[in-house]
């Protein structure tokens, strides 16, 4: 088939590296917001639930496309630094997905049976203890569904870094169709089949992980 | 750092476009939820043609970004297609498509909460498929559903950025603008990123006040 030619293919599997890489390197970022704040919205200390209440609450409740656009163009105004590209994409990816994370650790935390928590108090477990033994082994298979949205999600996300001048998939596809513009619909029909790829293979690894999470219990 | 005359000087006008980010939001989740109801009813059709083709299709849209298929609205579908879409139009079709894959598992997840003694209830009074679906099942479906659609409204109008990238006129790009003619960007985005958050933050509350008294309401109904 000439109209899905394959030499367009390397150009645009250098950019797909680079959405890759700011994936996970973000997906990283992300699952310790995530954890943090998620552990920090249940502390006994009330200044640490204020402020992971407010974290989560401002980057849920404004676009990442802004939070981006601040990280890059605004921040380093303001602190007088440089952030190259690529590390303001995975602060804001990661900062705006560990918010929505911060969530499903703390639902998934807080449903955990209260017997359970009786039960490390019955045997004298510490809190570290009971946190590594009993309740995050449990809450982490609950966590799992919730993560693999939010990762399909934030590989979506990745393709608006293109608009930061990233050397991104979708950054890449623009500039093959500006030297040829008649093979646009060619250019985009790969660009869909490659992150739907992507996709794919980060719901392949969430459902292994589940697997696995699940393996051993009842 | 912070000019607050500065901030006071290009307030209005991103304040001004504030009606054409929510018109926007708005015109794509009615079209979302107008797409979403045939498409769950789809998936759930016994023939396996329609089905699975369906869910193909719904998958592909739900797992690929918005702003590839907005790219393909604009740039692809003149030339393939004879199609030539304004750009708020496409914006908002584009933004319509994509959630529409969202709403439609809404409204699945609000068919699958109807017991099942319902449907064998419209089966023993001889309903027919129609009396049933208009009258039994999606009264009952689509009320649990309207947090949910409201949070989605809500994810819609976050999303009215990325509709910037086809020269939709919205926040973002107009604080850009503003911002580039005397280069000071600290102020345009940061009133940006405080008016979504002023908007869309106390709907977020809204919609979790409603969630909480549909529970009461829910939990009472069981202890009937």
């Amino acid at each position: 088939m000439e109209w899905l030619s394959l030499d367009l293919l390397p150009p645009l599997l250098r950019g797909f590296k680079i959405t890759l890489l700011l994936t996970l390197c973000s997906i990283a970022v992300a699952l310790c917001c995530a954890f943090l704040a998620g552990l920090a919205r249940i502390s006994k200390y009330a200044w640490l639930r204020g402020v992971a209440t407010a974290y989560v609450e401002v980057f849920r409740g404004t676009s990442l496309l802004v939070q981006l656009f601040w990280i890059y163009f605004a921040l380093p105004m303001l602190l007088d630094i440089q952030f190259s590209a690529l590390a303001a994409a995975v602060l804001a990816l990661g900062l705006n997905y560990g918010a929505y994370g911060s969530e499903v650790v703390r639902s998934s935390i807080l449903s955990v049976p209260r017997g359970q928590i009786e039960a490390t108090i019955a045997l004298n477990m510490t809190v570290y203890h009971r946190m590594r033994r009993v309740i995050l082994p449990q809450a982490w298979s609950m966590m799992l569904p919730g993560f693999g949205n939010l990762q399909i999600e934030l590989l979506k996300g990745t393709s608006l870094v293109y608009l930061i001048t990233l050397t991104d998939l979708t950054y890449q596809g623009m500039m093959l169709r500006s030297y040829d513009l008649s093979r646009t619909a060619a250019i985009f029909a790969w660009l869909l089949i490659l992150y739907f790829i992507a996709a794919y293979a980060l719901t392949l690894f969430i459902r292994f992980a589940e697997r696995r999470a699940a393996a051993g219990r009842g | 750092m912070w000019d607050w005359d500065y901030a006071e000087f290009i307030l209005p006008k991103l304040l001004e476009v504030i009606p054409a980010a929510l018109a926007a939001a708005l015109a794509g989740f009615m079209l979302a939820s107008l797409l979403g109801l045939p498409i769950a009813l789809a998936r759930r059709s016994r023939s396996k043609w329609i089905a699975l083709p369906v869910a193909a299709v719904t998958e592909f849209i739900r797992s690929t970004p918005l702003l590839i298929q907005l790219f393909v609205l604009v740039f692809v579908f003149p030339t393939s297609f004879g199609i030539t879409l304004s750009p708020f139009v496409a914006g908002v079709v584009g933004l319509g498509i994509h959630y529409s894959t969202y709403m439609s598992e809404v409204y699945r997840s609000g068919i699958d909460s109807v017991p099942k003694g319902q449907w064998e209830a419209s089966i023993a009074l001889n309903f027919g498929k129609v009396r049933t679906w208009t009258r039994i099942v999606l009264p009952q479906s689509v009320p649990p559903t309207i947090p949910v659609m409201g949070n989605y409204l809500i994810t819609m109008f976050k999303e009215t950025p990325t509709l910037s990238a086809i020269m939709v006129v919205e926040l973002l790009m107009t604080a850009k603008v503003v911002g580039s003619a005397s280069f000071k960007y600290v102020e345009a985005f940061t009133l940006v990123g405080a008016i979504f958050f002023l908007l869309s933050y106390p709907s977020a509350l809204l919609v979790r006040a409603l969630e909480r008294r549909l529970q009461r309401s829910e939990r009472r109904t069981l202890l009937k």
